[in-house]
């Protein structure tokens, strides 16, 4: 016993902690702040808490009136889920359209000066920023309620992603290639489709597939403003309680979801 | 000799190719067909765009629809918070159950399943939901975001953890500890700066999110702005939009910058 | 003492790693595995703790056999057998302290080790112990900041502190150059004799299995095959032991140059 306190003593302490005094009074006070700032929140949502008592009765009322799911229904919905799938694809490719000479504007090797650098860097973010579902009131304003709508609200919101990932495979084009083919005499044309598409079409395909998987899970939900596709449904049914339908839609909305993934990942794997 | 050379393809054949594009092709054709845009209709869209943003310029708001306006930013992003640190807190055994280095093989089906089903439905779907299921208000607007969030942070953090040094965590086993304790020595320490990376990721995500859930009325900004279109208050609608940009750029940065100072 | 009776560790893939091994390790003798790779070494080494679990068999550690414990038991009998990892296997992101006092975790509760409220008995040992390995000063350090050297006396030390009645040590110096390898096996040696324990070391150089062991265990592939004071370990056993796991290519060709040297001798 006495050996073990004299090699306590001659090792200094017993103590010992992972930090020194004032990195821990830092720690703390971080924690506390986190946490006075969740309780705050919270509060100031002002909850009514007699809903989220009940929620949980709700919840499984909502649960037993979806059980089983209406499979009569599902004849009904094979037209708005075409519609949905044809607003994803159309939304993909006109946002590429629009993407290429956005990208062009936004790289910085092939933009014209300064101003359209910014301009392009402007669409990128703008774009970006402003929820699909925003995209798709405004233009619900402009066309009226329809798959339109919603075609242009998936392009639009899609270009700055788009192009920004174009842009990036632009920029990292290797010019010895190109320098090779245009010096064995061809032309300007043959340049571009063997020294140029090459080595920009991974990416192409790439993008344009990931978009679109992300693409149809927006459409599932642009109807819910008006702008076409299973979301007009979806919103329908929630309405008028039809739980049952609701849930069938739901299954059939869960499933294009994961072929769109599985289709876009299986393409992506073909051209890497 | 032979003289004949075909370039190899991707696909199985040239004809299935062929028939491939051909199909893609085909059904970008048939869905244009489908959605029924005129020209007309397109023209009439381009011109009523211009009426439009003349009716949106300049942005503009009363004193009682600035206060709305700045109260409805506000649950956005207070709902921003509490549902990522209610869905970190739901993700963290999910993504435990979802690690195949971990789990035995039915529990990490389970969580496979949680994950997929999280990930699948949009947020605007599960908001709506959550709305019949708990009433209006930020509440149900929190449970979707926080629903989204185990979809994202718990797939994230399964793969993390699928890619520790299983050799650190045999070694607290090798000690004697329990599971537990291995977790907490052997697996967590090396998962924690991916948590705080993901953890501040998913802040972002949640607040571009909180912004537009109100617009099936699971509280937020979001309800704000659907109203004022409904009541054509084009010029409040803008400058809405502007703030949500505004905040939803704000919060990029930040996270952005927050990810770097930790990694 | 460690008793291993006739075990046997069949892989999923069908593998026969182990076929039927019996051998015994006591008092504070250094005991030395020495095999090709493939013959079963790290695997003798994973069944003893059961971080790979035995198909059959029976492990004794003093009067507690280890294939038939509860998942709770195990754990207890785990303190009473440090391990030295052949990749040091530290947690990476901690301390130094916060690593050595891991080798604790047995004797603390989940909320303890949670909150990191180490015994400051255990605080006190840790020091003791580190200075023991050359530590002194670095406990602050995180572990990847350290060589490997270093790292592996973190790891012994982790080892050291759970007072294990035997240490079972998995290629330690696999991953070190030669000087700081024969540090770490002087160093392996020193705690045998000061703590009395038996140690038991899987080791692929027959050098320094051979300078450090008190007794040599040769394994092929899966069956012991020598077993006997280090001095006895001759070329011929060697033979044994390195040639017993080969393909019959490799034997045939070995018995061809084995002919041309005899003939030669001639």
């Amino acid at each position: 016993m006495s050996n073990e306190s004299e090699l306590s003593r001659s090792s200094g302490t017993a103590e010992w902690e992972r930090f020194d005094s004032r990195e821990r009074l830092v720690r703390y006070l971080l924690v506390l702040g986190t946490l006075v700032v969740l309780a705050v929140s919270w509060r100031q949502m002002e909850i009514n808490y007699s809903y989220v008592a009940s929620a949980p009765t709700e919840v499984m009322d909502l649960v037993t009136r979806m059980y089983p799911p209406n499979v009569m229904y599902t004849r009904e919905i094979v037209g708005p889920l075409l519609e949905t799938i044809n607003i994803s694809i159309l939304g993909t490719a006109l946002a590429i359209v629009l993407a290429i000479p956005v990208a062009f504007l936004s790289a910085s090797n092939t933009t014209p000066n300064r101003w359209t650098y910014f301009l392009g860097k402007f669409i990128v973010s703008f774009t970006r920023s402003v929820n699909v579902i925003i995209w798709a009131l405004i233009f619900v304003v402009l066309f009226g309620p329809g798959a339109l709508a919603g075609v242009l609200a998936i392009a639009v919101r899609s270009v700055g992603f788009t192009a920004k990932l174009l842009g990036e495979a632009i920029e990292e084009i290797d010019h010895g290639p190109v320098e090779a083919i245009s010096a064995t005499g061809a032309s300007t044309l043959d340049t571009f489709v063997y020294g140029i598409v090459p080595q920009i079409k991974p990416a192409f395909i790439s993008v344009a597939t990931f978009r679109w998987d992300i693409n149809v899970r927006a459409s599932t939900i642009i109807g819910f403003v008006g702008a076409g596709g299973i979301g007009v449904a979806l919103q329908t049914n929630i309405n008028y309680f039809k739980w049952d339908a609701v849930l069938t839609i739901l299954i059939a909305i869960l499933g294009i979801v994961l072929v769109s993934e599985g289709i876009s990942a299986y393409l992506r794997g073909k051209v890497s | 000799m032979d003289g004949s050379w075909e370039r190899p393809t991707a696909f199985y054949n040239r004809t299935t190719k062929y028939i491939v594009y051909a199909l893609i092709t085909g059904f970008v054709l048939y869905s244009f067909w489908d959605i029924r845009v005129s020209p007309e209709r397109f023209v009439r869209g381009i011109g009523a765009g211009i009426t439009l943003v003349s009716n949106m310029l300049p942005p503009a708001v009363t004193p009682m629809q600035l206060d709305l306006m700045v109260q409805g930013i506000l649950e956005s992003i207070l709902m921003s918070i509490i549902a990522t640190t209610l869905g970190i807190i739901v993700s963290a055994p999910v993504a435990f159950m979802a690690a195949n280095n971990l789990a035995p093989r039915p529990i990490y089906l389970a969580g496979r399943s949680i994950i997929a089903v999280t990930r699948s439905f949009h947020e605007l779907i599960v908001a709506i939901v959550m709305v019949k299921a708990v009433g209006f208000g930020p509440l149900a607007g929190v449970l979707a975001l926080a629903f989204k969030t185990v979809g994202f942070f718990a797939k994230l953090l399964s793969e993390e953890i699928e890619d520790i040094d299983t050799g650190q965590m045999h070694a607290i086993e090798a000690v004697g500890g329990s599971r537990m304790q291995v977790y907490l020595f052997g697996v967590l320490p090396q998962v924690i700066p991916r948590i705080i990376g993901l953890s501040i990721y998913r802040l972002d995500i949640n607040l571009r999110h909180s912004t537009v859930v109100g617009i099936v009325g699971a509280g937020g900004i979001g309800i704000t702005l659907l109203n004022s279109f409904q009541k054509y208050d084009y010029q409040y609608s803008s400058m809405i939009i502007l703030v949500i940009v505004a905040i939803v750029m704000v919060g990029e940065a930040a996270s952005a910058y927050a990810r770097r100072r930790v990694q | 003492m460690l008793n291993v009776k006739d075990v046997e560790k069949v892989y999923d893939s069908g593998d026969r790693a182990l076929k039927g091994l019996s051998m015994e390790v006591s008092g504070n003798e250094i005991v030395s595995i020495i095999g090709p790779s493939g013959a079963g070494k790290s695997t003798l080494i994973r069944c003893i703790n059961r971080l790979t679990e035995p198909t059959s068999g029976e492990i004794w550690l003093d009067d507690t056999e280890m294939t038939g414990l509860s998942s709770k038991e195990l754990r207890k009998t785990r303190r009473d057998m440090g391990m030295i990892h052949q990749e040091f296997n530290l947690v990476e992101r901690l301390t130094v302290m916060e690593n050595v006092l891991s080798g604790r975790l047995g004797y603390m509760s989940t909320w303890d080790a949670f909150r990191r409220n180490f015994d400051s008995e255990d605080i006190a040992t840790a020091r003791e112990v580190l200075r023991r390995v050359g530590l002194e000063g670095v406990e602050n350090n995180r572990a990847d900041e350290l060589s490997g050297g270093q790292r592996q006396r973190v790891g012994i030390a982790r080892a050291v502190i759970q007072r294990p009645k035997i240490l079972l040590v998995d290629e330690p110096t696999s991953a070190l150059d030669p000087e700081t390898s024969v540090e770490v096996m002087d160093l392996l040696t020193e705690i045998a004799r000061e703590d009395d324990i038996p140690v038991l070391i899987n080791i692929h150089e027959v050098d320094l299995a051979t300078e450090y062991a008190d007794r040599v265990v040769g394994l092929s592939d899966g069956e012991l095959v020598f077993e006997g004071a280090a001095d006895e370990l001759d070329e011929r056993a060697k033979d044994v032991i390195y040639r017993g796991g080969e393909t019959r290519e490799e034997r045939d060709a070995a018995k061809a140059a084995a002919n041309r040297s005899a003939s030669a001798g001639e």
